[in-house]
């Protein structure tokens, strides 16, 4: 029963206007007004029951038994006072057996006076324990009696429910409760509702029910005035809610349908000021991305002019360095898991750059000067490096696990943002920060921007270039591994996972100029953020491929990037 | 005379390489249809095709080779000319069809209806005409190469920066026909094809024809490659090739050269593609994908690049390696093909002819030679 609630709730998608066979909103008589209405008590039922885990009421199996018999015990005057009983016990089990007595499927046992949720089964009834839930056996037709439910037990049930949870006292319920009512839009909910109103103090839950309330009353006969004062109430929720809620009035004549239309052009605009928001925050989140797994690249092309294909295999590397790590810490210290990201960051890093200095001894060295040999033959080591990590660990995508203090969202307005998100753009413009402090502040950095500039006079001065090559591409690819921890947490870590980024960070790369680190920062931030604006209007795949398209005319006009370098070295 | 001229420019290897082609021609598909099974001469149905794919992979190398083996201009895209060569024949095939498609639709594409289309789109109209296909297959790929040329070369985007759009422009394509409202399949590509010409395609004697026209086709491209290669235009790009700036310099409309002998090759690969399509028997975007057209340059550099018998040694070798390879130990495949870039780049930088050069002929040609026609400037001009 509740697990068929929750998937109903499931269906229930915010901004879509509800489905014809959904809690509908056109019901006729009261009966149908109650059944709606008990329907929609089954999923606040199953929000508190299901949804709240760690809030859940509860009192003791035998006193809770002892008040669902007293529902079996005598007429309606004393099934009411027992509903009101049981609801005053506000143990989270409830809502549910009063919905299924609104259902009719409670039955007396004529034995002992028990009371059972029963079905059918055959030409007997199966009988279940309200409160435990386990099976008590079949009962002949004969042995069970139904609990007779009039509109007065109805509005009773309706009223002890709507009082459990919307009068709950844990004020997210009460948020879904209400909620869950704006979306049946019942009319059977209005006077709950102004109870609820009058106790709450919670500002915006306050709103909320009241923008519920209008919704019903919006669905009712009431005066004309009374409505256009409902659609206000719904305005002021500004929600995707409330506008796929006066979608369905727009069109309606008179003061309501023109009260309806204005107040959705404002929800609308406001909306699609949130989207633009999200859209940014998306894209800056695709621009870290790119910006971690272009940074690397902007060392080994932008300042050795080595074209390294095999720069995605070294974000491989660090992300099966990663899931090497978080596997060791997972069998031998599992109390360190929360850090196993932080551990991995090193690891990653020395294993990424050990291979990309054994590739520039052994490959890249003997092809200086000549970039479109190196572009193949780190090409080939690419190749060999992705076969190889099949060979190791497998063609699957392999899991690695997201740390407690990165898993979770939480809401600006009306923008989502991911912890995971946040802290990649976090760690993005910190190795971004780290770098630049590297090159600028240490001795390797200076070595290095020396050899970039004027090899021959780099080594006349003493410098042992081959060793700084050697680090330069250490280095480069070690960032590529850093890279590797980061992605790791929103990708799948599979052999395939440099290949998809090869071409967007050499993309970033030459767009933001080459050999200028600040360039790639731009670079991929302006790439991401595009790619993000895009998608809306263009979708996806369109989007990409109209960037893809902007950057190779773009390089047509300024062949050597946005922030080129200016002077003699570069034509070198 | 036209015919004389072209013979002409053949040098020794150049007329043995075309005889030996239209050897092939004849001979291959004769030894599949006439001799029978069971003779050591019977050439099977399976090896026929095979061999008719790895000419066509042979003309796309020679068009790969004739940009960066004699201009310098590394394409890492040319196999998206070729990929949109082989969408316009399938395009062709596809209208072929006609009622004998799952849902018999007479004008539309099983795709099409599939997809709920009501009418085809302009750009399939006219291809149930062979003629306007075959152009098409020409047109284009070389009008796609004389816009992104045009643009590229006159802002002197060069080297490396010119490779990685080229990449990028094949990764856009990849990506668009990868759209099933692009019109050409998705991810399925066109296939299922049923006649070319009015004759059934699975039928042996089409096979031996196509495979025929491949290596017909890649004779003629190789004597158009040499033309030019050997003419003095030839020799432009080959100065382009080691010093554009001073061939500029010396007053040569550098992007006039590099445009031609861009367009051209990429013309040839779309022949190559068209030719490719029949012999497999489908189309879809994974031929655009990047590493696909890495893989071609890779043929070359093996074979010996600025060299035009290379291009063809090249990518029939590593083809047969690769059927080889993934057949009997496919796991080592991807590490034979990584060597081979490594190897072929540090060790071997004029490939298995600039070997057979060193070892056969005892002659090491200086590398700025690259190529027979260096020798023979006074002679081609």
């Amino acid at each position: 029963m509740r697990r068929r609630f929750l998937t109903r709730q499931r269906t229930l998608r915010p901004g879509l206007p509800l489905a014809p066979d959904g809690y509908g909103f056109a019901v006729q008589t009261w009966n149908g007004h109650a059944m709606a209405f008990l329907r929609l008590l089954a999923i606040l039922a199953a929000l508190i029951a299901g949804l709240q885990p760690a809030l859940a009421v509860r009192i003791a199996d035998a006193d809770l038994s002892s008040h669902v018999v007293a529902l079996g015990v005598g007429g309606f005057d004393a099934a009411e006072k027992a509903i009101a009983d049981l609801a005053a016990t506000g143990d989270d089990r409830v809502p549910t057996i009063l919905d299924r007595l609104g259902n009719g499927e409670l039955m007396v046992r004529k034995a002992d006076g028990a009371v059972f949720a029963v079905e059918k089964a055959g030409l007997d009834f199966r009988l279940t324990d309200l409160v435990t839930g386990v099976g008590a056996g079949l009962a002949p037709k004969a042995a069970v009696e139904k609990i007779k439910v009039n509109n007065r037990i109805r509005r009773a049930i309706a009223s002890a429910v709507g009082a459990l949870t919307l009068m709950s006292p844990d004020p997210s319920v009460r948020r879904a409760a209400a909620e869950a009512v704006m979306k049946s839009a019942d009319v059977a909910a209005i006077p709950v509702l102004d109870q609820a109103i009058a106790a709450e103090t919670v500002a915006d839950i306050r709103s909320a029910m009241l923008a519920a309330r209008a919704t019903a009353l919006l669905a009712s006969d009431a005066p004309e005035a009374d409505k256009v004062a409902s659609i206000a109430a719904i305005a002021d929720l500004g929600s995707r809610d409330a506008l796929g809620f006066l979608s369905g009035y727009t069109s309606a004549e008179g003061a309501v349908g023109a009260a309806a239309r204005k107040a959705a052009t404002v929800i609308e605009s406001r909306l699609m000021l949130w989207d633009v928001g999200q859209n940014l925050w998306y894209g800056l989140s695709l621009g870290s991305v790119l910006l971690l797994a272009a940074i690397g690249l902007a060392i080994t092309f932008g300042v050795m002019g080595v074209i390294n294909m095999a720069h995605g295999e070294m974000v491989m590397i660090g992300a099966y360095a990663t899931f090497t790590a978080q596997e060791a810490i997972r069998s031998s210290w599992p109390e360190l898991f929360d850090y196993s990201l932080l551990i991995a960051l090193p690891v990653a890093f020395l294993t990424a750059a050990l291979a990309g200095i054994l590739i520039e001894r052994l490959v890249i060295r003997w092809l200086y000067g000549r970039p479109l040999e190196t572009l193949l033959a780190t090409w080939g080591v690419s190749l060999m490096l992705q076969q190889a990590v099949r060979s190791l660990y497998g063609a699957n995508n392999r899991e690695v696990g997201n740390p407690a203090w990165m898993s979770g969202a939480f809401a600006v307005g009306d923008i989502q943002v991911t912890w995971t998100r946040l802290w990649i753009i976090l760690f993005a413009l910190a190795v971004f920060f780290a770098l630049i402090g590297v090159l600028k502040r240490t001795r390797l950095g200076l070595e290095m921007r020396a050899v970039t500039q004027n090899r021959q006079m780099a080594a006349a001065v003493g410098i042992r270039t081959p060793l700084v090559d050697a680090l330069t591409f250490g280095l480069g690819s070690g960032i590529a591994g850093l890279a590797g921890v980061a992605l790791s947490q929103i990708d799948n870590v599979s052999p395939n996972l440099g290949r998809g980024y090869i071409i967007d960070s050499f993309m970033v790369v030459v767009f933001g100029g080459v050999g200028n680190l600040w360039g790639t920062l731009v670079g991929a931030l302006t790439l991401g953020v595009a790619n993000k604006m895009l998608e809306p209007y263009a979708g996806a795949v369109l989007g990409k491929i109209i960037l893809l398209v902007a950057i190779i005319l773009f390089i047509q006009k300024r062949p050597r990037g946005l922030f080129a370098l200016k002077g003699r070295a570069v034509e070198a | 005379m036209i015919t004389t001229f072209l013979i002409d420019s053949l040098d020794r290897r150049g007329r043995i390489v075309v005889g030996l082609l239209v050897a092939l021609a004849l001979l291959v598909p004769a030894g599949n249809l006439l001799v029978p099974e069971g003779n050591v001469f019977h050439v099977s149905t399976y090896q026929l095709t095979l061999c008719g794919k790895y000419l066509t992979y042979a003309l796309l190398a020679l068009s790969v080779d004739l940009v960066w083996g004699y201009c310098g201009i590394l394409s890492l895209g040319h196999g998206a000319f070729f990929a949109l060569g082989g969408y316009a024949m399938g395009m062709y095939l596809m209208r072929q069809i006609g009622t004998r498609g799952v849902y018999a639709d007479p004008l539309l594409p099983d795709f099409m209806v599939f997809l709920n289309w009501k009418e085809l789109p302009w750009f399939w109209q006219g291809f149930d005409m062979a003629w306007y296909a075959l152009l098409m297959v020409v047109l284009v790929p070389g009008l796609l190469a004389l816009v992104f040329g045009w643009l590229s070369f006159r802002s002197r985007v060069t080297g490396v920066y010119l490779s990685i759009i080229t990449q990028a422009l094949t990764y856009a394509l990849l990506l668009a026909f990868f759209r099933n409202d692009m019109g050409f399949g998705g991810n399925n590509g066109l296939t299922d094809f049923k006649d070319i010409l009015g004759y059934p395609i699975q039928a042996p004697g089409t096979r031996a024809a196509l495979f025929a026209a491949s290596a017909l086709m890649l004779a003629i491209g190789f004597v158009i490659a040499s033309a030019v290669v050997r003419s003095k235009l030839g020799k432009v790009l080959v100065a382009i090739r080691d010093a554009e700036s001073r061939t500029r310099f010396i007053g040569y409309r550098v992007e006039h050269y590099k445009l031609f002998v861009w367009t051209l090759s990429a013309a040839m690969a779309g022949i190559a593609g068209a030719l490719y399509v029949p012999q497999v028997g489908i189309i879809n975007p994974s031929e655009f994908d990047p590493a696909a057209s890495i893989e071609a340059v890779i043929w070359v550099a093996v074979g010996g690049r600025g060299t035009l018998v290379g291009p063809l040694i090249g990518a029939v070798a590593v083809n047969f390696g690769k059927t080889w390879f993934t057949g009997v130990l496919p796991e080592v495949w991807l590490y034979a093909l990584g060597a081979l870039f490594v190897v072929v780049t540090l060790f071997l930088p004029r490939g298995i002819v600039g070997l057979w050069d060193k070892l056969v002929t005892g002659r090491a040609k200086p590398a700025v030679e690259a190529n027979g026609a260096g020798r023979q400037t006074g002679e081609a001009a």
